[in-house]
Formats: structure tokens, C-alpha cells, sequence
């Protein structure tokens, strides 16, 4: 199963304006927080959040409406939101937490669940677990040397990034500018490269933008949880949804992907192997 | 619902039906108390509305804070808290007779697992100036399972004495690998992980961390090590140090 278990997929769209506005993608992250968040699901959600310095993200426990939109959009490098759910937990007294996050942190977060050595009373807290696909990470100044010196453009003035057919886009006001994606290569933080997880598997719903047009996202709705409070959220009108069968490119791409993900996972864990470093 | 179908919701576990449990034989369990602080035997009680159902399935033969008894009898197993000081000899032959009357010894806690804060112990106190050297018990004994954490959360002792009576191999397999990492602190993380290609920025770490010595920095961990108490929560917690990708799919019915 090269997406994981998983009880549906669909093609998504976030109909609120305002989240649209913000959004990487669909908006489903935002859209999923946002809902569970006024229907008392969760009380807060750990989420990355930019603040002094440009494109440069850092956890943030989101417990409003406006704290969740400040925070869409996607940050090409890393952001540790696990270290902030303890945190949620106790100095914010969340008892219903929601957690974003990339595979490697949605899997971090799940071998807590269930070897909570260290982590009294936190485990249970945790609600509702969105990921988000991820082929893999850049460090923050991978980032810079893409916009600054490969694009000629300030990080300051870009409004969005994005990864998709092929190139590195970065988009500011006036200007799209983009870098083939093997000029990024060789700048992607190295431990990505023994990651087996494209599509968090582990996540009670993932989603990404990979398998669905511009401006919507491809949902995998994985535990039971997970399922019901996306049709829920459908059901009260929040999503947009279409058969992903019937959208281009479809899971094909995404499958495609996520085997490309786990055969780079195993070639590196045998060249690890090879040279007697530990694998994971 | 049944106590035991009630206790394995609770922990996440499959429930079976409550004749099969009431049949397995209640583990005579032991607990040792070395130098420590007695916060893991806390620990263990702050599964609160549990601690009933989680005591009913044992039975607890000696244990100073526990059980009225001074002879210490043969137990299944022995939780031991604290590491060991060497120049104490009761403490010693306390360790050495629990070795050997125990079917299995549980280092519970760090200070039994790495020798935690008592790494740091260097004599030259009253009333014992002498008393200078701790060390995990696995330097003296040979350790079964370790469950590390400063302290250990509840949750955590009551899986793992779940999956004791249970005889759940696969979920104690990991905690039977612990004990050989006796010397874990806050460093590892740069050894075993950032050096070794396999940090993702994820922080684990510094979530785990008890005494918030961690910080994350461009997506690494930063050790304050004037802080870390060589708990090795941090590495336990790490997902790149050890991954139970099959416990987890089997306890998410992923």
C-alpha cells in the first residue's frame, strides 16, 4: 500500500473566501482546524506560524480563527511543531489539541502516543492529527540561496513558494519566477532521504496538493476519527468535494510518487548499511 | 464493560473478553527502591482511577513504601527505581538478591536505567561523605527491560504492565533493547542523530526534554547541557533512534 491505509480519497476545496485567500492549496488544513476548532473539537492547534524572520516558521499553539488563517501556507523548511504540544498541554491547559504536521513529525507524534515515556498526560490530549504530504525538507538557508541567489529575488517580497510540474516557483506581487527542481537538489536536508512516508500515513486525515488541480487538495481520510470529522465538515459545507476519479491527475501521480519516496528510502538505507551508519 | 476490557480501552489496547483475563495468573510484582526519589512509584500511582484496576491485576509481594514485608520473597518481576550506590553495601546486595529472586528486573525510571541526575553525584556530603559513586543497575546486574523517563510518564507503566500480564511481546520488545543504552543524555542527540545523517527537525527532543534543556535552532536540536540530567527521555523519544512502526499500525488500526 504505497499511500497507507486509508478509508477514502477525494479531491477538496475549502469554500470559505477568507480561507481561500490564504491558502497553499484547497485550504483543507485550515478549513479541517477551523471547523473542529468551532465545534469545539479542539480547543487549540500546534501550527507553523512565520514571525521575525521571512519564510523562517516557527510552531505556534493557534487557538483562534485568525491564528490558524496567519499560519496557511506552506513553509519550505523545517518547523518543529512537536516540540510545542507539551507545551499546548500545560502552559496553555489545552485538553483537545489539534497537530499539523509533515510525515516524519506526524510519525514522531504517534510513537508518543504509544511510548509515552516522558510525555505524562499528553498523549490523550491530542485530537486530531492532520498531515500533509512531503517529499522532503530544506534548511532555512537552502531557502535563501534558491530566492536570493538563484531567482535574484528578497525573500521579504515573496508572497508564496511552491513546489509542483517539475520547478521551484516563488511568486511575489508583480513577478513569478521559478528554478528547475534539480537545481534544488543536493540542498535538501539529508535525513529526508531516509523517509518512506510521502502521504503521512500515520496522520487521521493527510492531505496535499499532489493528484488534484490548482486550488484544490487530494484528501485521504485514514482513521475512523478522521473520516467522520471530514464528512462532517463536508456535510455542514466547509469542502467543496469531487470523486477523485474524476479529476486529473488523480491518484496515479501521488501513487507514483510516494513509491519514487519509499525506493529512494530503501536505496539509502542500503548504502547506509554498506558503510555501517545506523538506520532508523 | 468488564475492569480489564475497561483498563485496555483505556490504554488503547484490544480488548478481549473478560473470562480470558480473569484466567491468566496475577504477576507477583516487586519494587525496589535504590537512590531514588520515590517519583516513579509516584508516577505509577498517578494513573489515578486506573491504579485500582491496574493493582488488582497484580500482586504486589514487597516494596517498602508498598507492603509491610522484609524478607524479600521470589517475584516475577521487579521494578527497580534509583540507581545504585556502590559504596552503600545494603544497596548492593539489595540489587544482587532482587537479580536473583526476580524472573524479570525492570529498570524503572532513568536514574536505574542511565543513572539519571546521580550521574552528576560526586561524594563529600553528610552523613556519608564516602557515598560518591551511582551507577545504573545494568553495570552491576543484568537488566531485562528499562523504562526511562524522570519520571516515567504514568502512561506509560501501566502499558507496560499491561503488556506484562498480557504477555504482549511485541510492545515490551523495545524496553527490552533499553537497558544496554545506560549512558544517554542530552548529547546523543548530535552523536546518534545530527551526526549520524538522520535528524529531521521534528522536536521530539525538546518536547520530551523534562527539564526543557532543549531548544530547536534551524530545525536541530541545541543541548544546554547544564540543564540536561541525562534522563534520555530525548533520545527514547526521538523517531529516528528506534521506530515501532508495526505497534503503532497495529494500536491506530492503521
Amino acid at each position: 500500500m504505497v499511500l497507507g491505509k486509508y478509508v477514502e480519497a477525494v479531491a477538496a476545496k475549502c469554500k470559505d473566501k477568507e480561507i481561500q485567500k490564504v491558502s497553499q492549496d484547497g485550504g483543507v488544513v485550515s478549513g479541517l482546524l477551523i471547523y473542529a476548532l468551532e465545534e469545539g473539537i479542539i480547543e487549540g492547534a500546534v501550527v507553523s506560524k512565520v514571525t521575525d524572520e521571512p519564510w523562517k516558521p516557527q510552531p505556534h499553539i493557534a487557538t483562534t480563527r485568525d491564528e490558524i488563517l496567519a499560519a496557511a501556507g506552506t513553509k519550505y523548511t523545517m518547523c518543529p511543531n512537536v516540540w510545542m504540544i507539551k507545551e499546548a498541554t500545560r502552559q496553555y491547559g489545552i485538553e483537545k489539541l489539534g497537530i499539523v504536521g509533515v510525515p516524519c513529525q506526524i510519525g514522531a507524534v504517534r510513537k508518543m502516543q504509544t511510548y509515552p515515556f516522558g510525555a505524562r498526560f499528553v498523549p490523550d490530549k491530542i485530537k486530531l492529527i492532520v498531515g500533509i504530504y512531503c517529499m522532503e525538507n530544506f534548511p532555512y538557508s537552502s531557502l535563501e540561496t534558491f530566492v536570493s541567489e538563484k531567482m535574484n529575488l528578497s525573500l521579504d517580497i515573496v508572497d508564496k513558494m511552491d513546489i509542483g510540474k517539475g520547478k521551484f516557483w516563488a511568486y511575489t506581487v508583480d513577478e513569478t519566477a521559478t528554478i528547475p527542481l534539480k537545481e534544488t537538489h543536493g540542498y535538501e536536508q539529508s535525513s529526508c532521504k531516509v523517509c518512506n512516508d510521502y502521504t503521512a500515513e500515520l496522520a487521521d486525515i493527510s492531505t496535499g496538493s499532489v493528484g488534484t488541480p490548482d486550488g484544490w487538495s487530494t484528501v485521504l481520510t485514514r482513521t475512523k476519527f478522521g473520516d467522520k470529522l471530514f464528512k462532517e465538515a463536508v456535510e455542514v459545507g466547509m469542502f467543496e468535494t469531487k470523486p477523485i476519479e474524476e479529476v486529473k491527475p488523480g491518484l496515479g501521480l501521488l501513487k507514483k510518487l510516494a513509491k519514487q519516496k519509499k525506493e529512494r528510502a530503501e536505496k539509502t538505507i542500503e548504502e547506509r548499511k554498506k558503510l555501517g551508519l545506523p538506520v532508523p | 464493560m468488564s475492569i480489564s476490557n475497561k483498563i485496555k480501552k483505556m490504554l488503547g489496547l484490544k480488548s478481549e473478553s473478560a473470562e480470558e483475563v480473569k484466567e491468566m495468573k496475577k504477576p507477583k510484582i516487586g519494587y525496589i527502591h535504590l537512590s531514588g526519589c520515590t517519583g516513579c512509584l509516584m508516577s505509577l500511582t498517578e494513573n489515578y482511577d486506573l491504579l485500582a484496576d491496574l493493582l488488582d491485576m497484580v500482586e504486589i509481594v514487597y516494596g517498602h513504601t508498598l507492603v509491610d514485608v522484609w524478607e524479600m520473597p521470589e517475584m516475577d518481576l521487579a521494578l527497580v527505581e534509583g540507581s545504585v550506590c556502590i559504596q552503600d553495601e545494603h544497596s548492593v546486595e539489595e540489587l544482587m538478591e532482587a537479580r536473583e529472586k526476580a524472573d524479570l528486573l525492570c529498570a524503572l525510571g532513568s536514574c536505574a536505567m542511565t543513572g539519571g541526575f546521580t550521574r552528576y553525584a560526586r561524594g563529600g556530603q553528610q552523613a556519608q561523605p564516602s557515598h560518591e559513586s551511582f551507577l545504573p543497575i545494568s553495570e552491576l546486574v543484568k537488566v531485562d527491560l528499562a523504562i526511562p523517563g524522570c519520571p516515567p510518564s504514568p502512561e506509560i507503566i501501566a502499558k507496560t504492565l499491561t503488556a506484562y500480564i498480557k504477555e504482549d511481546m511485541d510492545y515490551l520488545k523495545p524496553l527490552m533493547d533499553l537497558p544496554k543504552h545506560n549512558e544517554l543524555c542530552g548529547c546523543d542527540l548530535q552523536n546518534e542523530v545530527v551526526n549520524k545523517a538522520l535528524c529531521c527537525g521534528c522536536g521530539s527532543c525538546a518536547m520530551a526534554c523534562q527539564t526543557r534543556a532543549i531548544e530547536m535552532v534551524n530545525g536541530r536540536p541545541e543541548i544546554n547541557t547544564n540543564r540536561c540530567i541525562k534522563c534520555g527521555v530525548c533520545y527514547v523519544h526521538c523517531p529516528r533512534t528506534w521506530w515501532p512502526e508495526e505497534q503503532i499500525k497495529s494500536e491506530l488500526e492503521l
